[in-house]
């Protein structure tokens, strides 16, 4: 078990850096200089822009720059922004409402795919079935960008059941909508799987003994139907908490929400390099901790997965 | 035609209930299937019953409908089956219309129920214990977390695991087969029912511990008081464990009687067929039927066209193929970057004279099957020889392999894996001569016809795909395959053992004519040593990859030195009985 933790770590050294030199270069060949852009319309005086990139290290070769990068990063020192703050200040800000909005989307998401697929795999080809396949069908086909306009519009505008932007005003209630949007457009995959297997769980040998033991199905269905279906569901929840950490910058611009998608997506428009690479550098490193730990997962809901 | 019998119990068990009364009544009993082709009746009007303590059998081939009526019996049909007819009285009581939670107060208090296969019986995400418990906790049988714990111990004791209490905590795949079957008896004995339903106990596991398992729930049982419900496709086996026997076909009880009775004085026509086609330890060699007088194909008999074989069978003539050392050596990962050697076949040795059957015996992992692979050419050998016709095949190239391919093919276990569901019988049968580019399309058409002939198929399967065939043609068809290239030997891998008792005495007796009437050779894999003896003309034997004892079928049958061959010879179910042919 250790020693698969530790080769599975050692793995990720070469992604680590496979993805940060991708990125370090992106960012380095894209048009414009970034310390004119520091002076705004002002021409500097070039004895000046000489000792600013001098002080950024702007003037050694790339790959200098690169590795210097990378032994600030690792040392905890993620540079500073144009206005000021450290890029560090900015992530701690930012992270624990993207972390919060995740949580809300991928807990309704797994609580949506469980009780649907179940339900699903229970009655197969029943009213409920297609009922519950036609609604996962219709809530998957729209795109999350528009999904989220409606909700916003809808919930929030006409009605008023929920704050319309979140802003400032960051709280598991704010973020319950957006979240919950996220999840009722995303839940159809999980919800597939978990029917999927029940439907084989149920005409297993296994339950058919537990039948036989004398038991109930208030107890056979739980127990053994849906305990063993989970595995799939669950490990492909956890996958999608890494893809949706990365990947809430639409949600976090429509209800302007100050998390990590949204400091990007400004970062970006500014170019504030520092930040754009320093955050997608901190996302790679999650995406790959929240995969082993995907992993890891499967040998708990699994006995019979040993890593060894 | 249907029969009840009451039979007082020969085994001498302790009754527990009235004795007079029966526990189960069977009557009329009938169970549907909902298909896309509408109702299909499994069951068609079965009655018998089973009194307190005695040991009852059903036995019929696959689709006679008895693992239906044992499963109507509980109510655990499958979701498309239903009971359409007919009672089932559970002391007295009809449980047809029973709701879930009646039944749950039947199942496993009651009835008992040890299932086939002990590898999906058990959820393998929970502990043994757990599911142990349950079954026990479900009954009522302890209460107090504490009494439960105890009382799991002492079933999985009782059910012959002697260190229960440490692999309590264990997960099902930590327990070998024979281990897992114990744990699914201690379960089905768990709340000490008064039936116990036993569908095919053993027929997943390995001949020798078959025996054990069935021994162990004989004497179970026995203690206990507990009545049987065996069912099995198993003739010798059902006579050998039960008093009473209910022959099954097609949804029917064609006869019901006293073991000892319904095995030496058959009534019925279909009876005398499984008992005349079962092969046993009073079995001879079967000789080709065309040299002998000829035989109505529907009663034949194996014990009757037995002949010996001994003078027909020249010891000098020359091996066609011929072992020398044989060796595979696997290497088994450890984990992490270290692996470990296994030893699958040992320094094995042996010809096979032309014309001549041999078997090679053994449980599973003995390493018949590896060695079988090698002969074929499919896997590489670690080290010794292999020579066909006084070919070498070790260390030739690949193209001299491929030729000397074509002088050894192979026939499998499962008919229904072995023929790819998307060709026509004729390009399977076709397709080795297409590899080995023989003839041209006329000539292989013509060669398709002739080998359809030779296994007794008639000609217009020639366009037919596997799924409308039956297990025994589908195996005969495979058999046609590997003599599409006039192979000098076969290599025959269980080849009979996934099959019905009738159709494999058809197929056997197919084989022995294939042989007489083309002088084949024959390496005949396999684990049923009941089979060996209507088939081979010298034996084998594998334990842990060497070949412990060899000899012709006669001397080890009738003088085994070897322990481990004497324990294979015991465990043929109905060995000790005394048959009517």
């Amino acid at each position: 078990m250790t020693l698969y933790v530790v080769k599975r770590l050692l793995q990720a050294i070469p992604v680590f850096f496979g993805t940060t030199f991708l990125i370090y270069f992106m960012v380095f060949s894209m048009p414009g200089d970034p310390v004119l852009a520091l002076f705004g319309d002002r021409t500097p005086n070039p004895a000046v822009l000489e000792a600013v990139r001098e002080q950024y290290n702007l003037d050694q070769p790339f790959i200098v720059q690169y590795f210097m990068y990378i032994k600030d990063f690792l040392t905890g020192n993620m540079g500073v922004t144009f206005s000021g703050q450290t890029v560090n200040d900015v992530f701690a800000r930012a992270f624990p409402v993207t972390l919060q909005l995740v949580t809300i989307a991928v807990v309704a998401e797994f609580l949506l795919a469980v009780g649907f697929g179940l339900l699903s795999g229970l009655r197969k080809g029943k009213f409920a079935d297609h009922a519950s396949l036609l609604m996962a069908l219709v809530l998957n086909s729209i795109p999350p960008f528009v999904a989220l306009f409606l909700a916003q519009y809808f919930i929030g505008i006409k009605l008023g059941w929920a704050p319309v932007t979140v802003g400032a005003n960051v709280s598991w209630g704010s973020l319950l909508l957006p979240g919950l949007t996220i999840a009722l457009t995303i839940y159809v995959v999980g919800m597939r799987l978990m029917r999927g297997s029940v439907i084989e769980a149920r005409e297993g040998d296994y339950v058919r003994t537990a039948y036989a033991k004398g038991l109930t199905s208030k107890r056979v269905t739980p127990v053994h139907v849906a305990r063993n279906s989970l595995i799939p569901v669950i490990t492909n929840t956890a996958a999608s908490f890494g893809a949706l950490i990365a990947g809430t910058t639409v949600t976090e611009g429509i209800f302007n929400i100050p998390g990590i998608g949204k400091v990007l997506y400004d970062a970006i428009l500014r170019g504030e390099n520092a930040t754009v690479v320093s955050f997608v550098t901190i996302l790679t490193v999650m995406y790959i901790i929240v995969n082993i730990l995907v992993d890891l997962l499967y040998a708990v809901l699994d006995p019979r997965i040993r890593y060894v | 035609m249907t029969e009840t019998i009451p039979v007082t119990d020969s085994h001498g068990t302790v009754p527990v209930a009235d004795p007079s009364q029966p526990l189960v009544q069977v009557r009329d009993l009938e169970v549907g299937f909902q298909t896309q082709n509408g109702l299909v009746k499994a069951v068609r009007g079965v009655s018998f019953e089973i009194y307190p303590g005695e040991t009852v059998a059903i036995v019929g081939e696959s689709g006679s409908g008895k693992s239906t009526t044992a499963t109507a019996l509980m109510k655990l049909l499958p979701g498309n089956g239903d009971i359409t007819g007919g009672e089932v009285l559970v002391e007295g009581t009809n449980i047809v219309d029973h709701n879930e939670k009646q039944m749950a107060a039947i199942r496993g208090g009651v009835i008992g129920y040890v299932p086939q296969d002990p590898m999906s019986n058990l959820n393998p995400v929970w502990s043994v214990g757990f599911q142990v418990r349950e079954a026990i906790r479900a009954n009522g049988v302890a209460t107090s977390k504490k009494d439960i714990e105890a009382r799991a111990v002492e079933v999985l004791q009782q059910a012959g695991l002697g260190d229960a209490e440490r692999r309590m905590k264990q997960f099902p795949h930590q327990f070998s087969g024979g281990m897992r079957q114990r744990v699914l008896i201690g379960i089905g004995l768990g709340a000490d029912p008064k039936l116990l339903i036993a569908d095919e106990p053993t027929s997943a596991l390995d001949v020798t511990v078959q025996k054990v398992i069935l021994d162990h729930i004989e004497s179970l049982t026995r203690d206990k008081g507990t009545a049987v419900l065996l069912i099995t496709h198993d003739l010798g086996l059902a006579a050998e464990r039960a008093s009473k026997v209910i022959v099954m076909n097609q949804g029917r009880i064609v006869e019901a009687g006293p073991s000892k009775d319904l095995l030496s004085n058959p009534q019925h026509p279909y009876t005398q067929r499984l008992i005349a086609a079962a092969p046993s330890l009073a079995s001879r060699r079967l000789e080709s039927s065309i040299a002998g007088e000829s035989q109505d194909a529907k009663t034949f008999d194996v014990a009757q066209m037995a002949e010996q074989r001994a003078e027909a069978v020249d010891a000098d003539a020359p091996a066609v193929i011929s072992v020398r050392d044989l060796t595979k050596v696997f290497s088994i990962r450890k984990g992490g970057f270290r692996s470990e050697p296994f030893t699958a076949v040992d320094k094995i040795s042996f010809d096979i004279p032309k014309g001549t059957t041999l078997a090679l015996v053994g449980e599973s992992g003995s390493g018949k099957s590896t060695a079988a692979k090698m002969i074929l050419g499919l896997e590489e050998p670690t080290s010794g020889e292999i020579t066909v016709g006084g070919t070498a095949m070790t260390g030739v190239s690949r193209k001299d392999l491929f030729n000397l391919r074509s002088r050894m093919q192979p026939v499998f276990q499962d008919p229904y894996s072995s023929l790819d569901p998307q060709r026509s019988i004729a390009s399977s049968i076709a397709e080795p001569m297409r590899v080995h580019k023989t003839g041209d399309k006329e000539a292989r058409r013509a060669r398709v016809l002739e080998l359809l002939e030779q296994v007794s198929l008639p000609a217009e399967l020639f366009n037919r795909y596997p799924n409308e065939l039956s297990g025994g043609q589908r195996q005969r068809v495979a058999i046609a395959r590997a003599l599409a290239l006039k192979p000098d030997v076969v290599v025959l891998d269980e080849a009979v053992s996934a099959l019905d008792v009738l159709v494999q005495a058809q197929i056997l007796q197919l084989l022995a004519d294939l042989q007489a009437e083309l002088g084949l050779t024959y390496l005949f894999i396999t684990h049923d040593l009941a089979v060996v003896r209507v088939i081979a003309d010298n034996v084998a034997v594998m334990e842990r990859g060497k070949i412990v004892e060899s000899g012709t079928t006669d001397q080890i049958f009738e003088n085994a030195r070897e322990p481990y061959t004497q324990r294979l010879l015991d465990a043929i179910p109905g060995a000790g009985l005394e048959w009517t042919v």
